[in-house]
């Protein structure tokens, strides 16, 4: 299976020196831990819908080839900010932002960037798979063809190489022509995974990836998240918080569209340094 | 984040309140099992009281049972309710505080039948001024780490915990003066071991409610402090942290 081109990374540390400001009256955000190597750097992102904030002033780091969770509840700006990160609030006019996202040092925002490119690096995945109506190969194949360019040979191995990544090959290899539809939701949320990365991200982004699937897809997906994060840069939203605290390295804690707490994830399902992290994560009353 | 003692009432599920309050009235009455049984296992030997001693050393059962009963609880609680942050670690220092209960109780049903020993042979045993000064003196630490954890107390809990090398002391010095007796008179060398076992019971006891203090000290900071020289427990980061 060919390796997906890897920039050189060292681990991400929890930054054993910084000062904890974390008295119980203090409301966040606490972020305790600094990555060496950051992927994606979101500075003073504000977003509102409509001129209602959706997003205030988040800082974040996003470390390179680490699974990186975004947890909290509903309207907390989680998914909004997953979103953020490709730039598929610009589809919507109501939305104003403020700040600046970095992927690898590079503005998004810039004006020489271009959005479908930006896309193809930040690959996302949404809760319910929306496979193409068309077959399997197709569909791994569409973001491929788009590019053009490519020997049949050269495609094929690529299809193969995305499916064996996505850990569905072995299920489908016999049956490529078939339609997508014809998979079980869990391997169609797989298939779709392929598809992403058939293009070859450096980030992947997975908005609920498994709410939808049965504990056994649950299971393969997260199994295949891990297996992601040597390759690329994957960040997750999820309502589950076991998911979180079993997949991810990192862990923030959004609420009321602020960034409250993002801690190693260990450390913050262990020990979280704010009440309000505490409340969420142990089903507590606010 | 500081949690208080009652921090485990506060989730939206009423149903795990009470499980978790439930873990925590158990433990406690394991914990005042606990103390009877080493009280009355000294009181036994201080007074010849055989059929105190008998008692102790039948009781020692119960408290096994109950260690595997508030296990069973914890694991209950573990695979049901995957708990995190501050549940976790109540989960996981209950299941640690019973463990060191349960040796508590070994440790008096040790001197329980220690003291039957020296009972049937009826002789005057030296050492029982030492043995009342450290029980006494193990049988406070034990109360207050128990204290402690009811109430989440981690200031007396880090008392507790400095408590023990004081006791320590006291068991040393004990052991040398009764090391002195036997070289004195050899006839007494039987009893006298009999009275060493019993101080080391009591200096066990000292070092299991010295383990509960830590376990307090985890549960409430988050911060593990087994293995820490006592002088090194930084009282400030202690503070800070919550």
């Amino acid at each position: 299976m060919p390796e997906l081109p890897l920039s050189p990374s060292s681990q991400p540390r929890p930054d054993a020196t910084r000062p904890h400001s974390d008295r119980a009256n203090v409301t966040g955000p606490i972020i305790d831990f600094a990555p060496d190597v950051s992927c994606l750097d979101v500075e003073g992102l504000s977003l509102a819908y409509d001129g209602k904030t959706a997003l205030r002033d988040l800082t974040l780091r996003l470390p390179r080839h680490r699974v990186t969770a975004f947890i909290g509840p509903s309207g907390c700006g989680k998914s909004t900010l997953l979103r953020a990160l490709n730039r598929l609030h610009d589809l919507n006019e109501a939305v104003s932002r403020q700040g600046s996202i970095r992927l690898e040092g590079q503005e998004i925002h810039a004006p020489e960037v271009a959005v479908d490119e930006l896309r193809r690096r930040v690959g996302m995945v949404f809760q319910a798979p929306n496979p193409f109506p068309m077959s399997i190969y197709e569909n791994v194949a569409f973001g491929l063809r788009l590019q053009g360019g490519l020997t049949r040979r050269r495609m094929n191995d690529i299809v193969e190489w995305a499916l064996g990544a996505a850990a569905l090959w072995d299920e489908v290899k016999d049956r490529l022509r078939a339609s997508a539809w014809s998979l079980s939701i869990g391997q169609q949320q797989r298939l779709v995974i392929a598809r992403t990365l058939a293009v070859r991200p450096e980030v992947l982004l997975l908005d609920e990836p498994a709410s939808a699937l049965d504990p056994i897809s649950t299971l393969k997906i997260e199994e295949l998240i891990r297996s992601l994060k040597s390759q690329l840069t994957v960040v997750l939203v999820t309502h589950n918080m076991q998911q979180a605290a079993r997949v991810s390295d990192y862990t923030a804690f959004l609420h009321d569209g602020e960034l409250v707490e993002y801690a190693p994830t260990a450390s913050l399902f262990t020990n979280p340094r704010l009440a309000r992290t505490e409340n969420y994560i142990t089903g507590r009353m606010a | 984040m500081d949690i208080t003692s009652d921090t485990h009432s506060q989730h939206i599920s009423r149903q795990f309140n009470q499980e978790l309050e439930e873990l925590k009235t158990h433990l406690m009455t394991m914990g005042g099992l606990v103390e009877n049984q080493v009280l009355e296992a000294v009181k036994a030997l201080l007074e010849g009281d055989s059929r105190l001693a008998e008692k102790v050393r039948d009781n020692d059962r119960q408290v096994n049972d109950m260690q595997l009963k508030i296990d069973d609880e914890c694991t209950r609680v573990l695979a049901r309710r995957q708990p995190a942050a501050s549940d976790l670690r109540l989960v996981l220092a209950v299941i640690r505080a019973t463990a060191d209960l349960e040796r508590i109780g070994d440790e008096a049903s040790k001197i329980a039948r220690n003291a039957l020993i020296l009972i049937e042979n009826g002789t005057t045993v030296r050492g029982l001024v030492e043995v009342r000064h450290i029980s006494e003196h193990v049988r406070k630490m034990l109360r207050d780490s128990l204290t402690a954890f009811a109430r989440f107390d981690t200031e007396l809990a880090l008392q507790v915990v400095r408590e023990d090398e004081a006791v320590d002391d006291e068991y040393g010095s004990a052991m040398r003066s009764l090391m002195t007796f036997m070289m004195e008179d050899n006839r007494a060398i039987g009893p006298v071991l009999s009275v060493m076992w019993i101080l080391r019971a009591l200096e066990r006891v000292g070092d299991h409610a010295d383990n509960l203090a830590e376990y307090v000290i985890y549960l409430v900071k988050g911060l593990d402090i087994r293995h820490m020289d006592p002088d090194q427990i930084d009282e400030d980061a202690l503070k800070r942290r919550g």
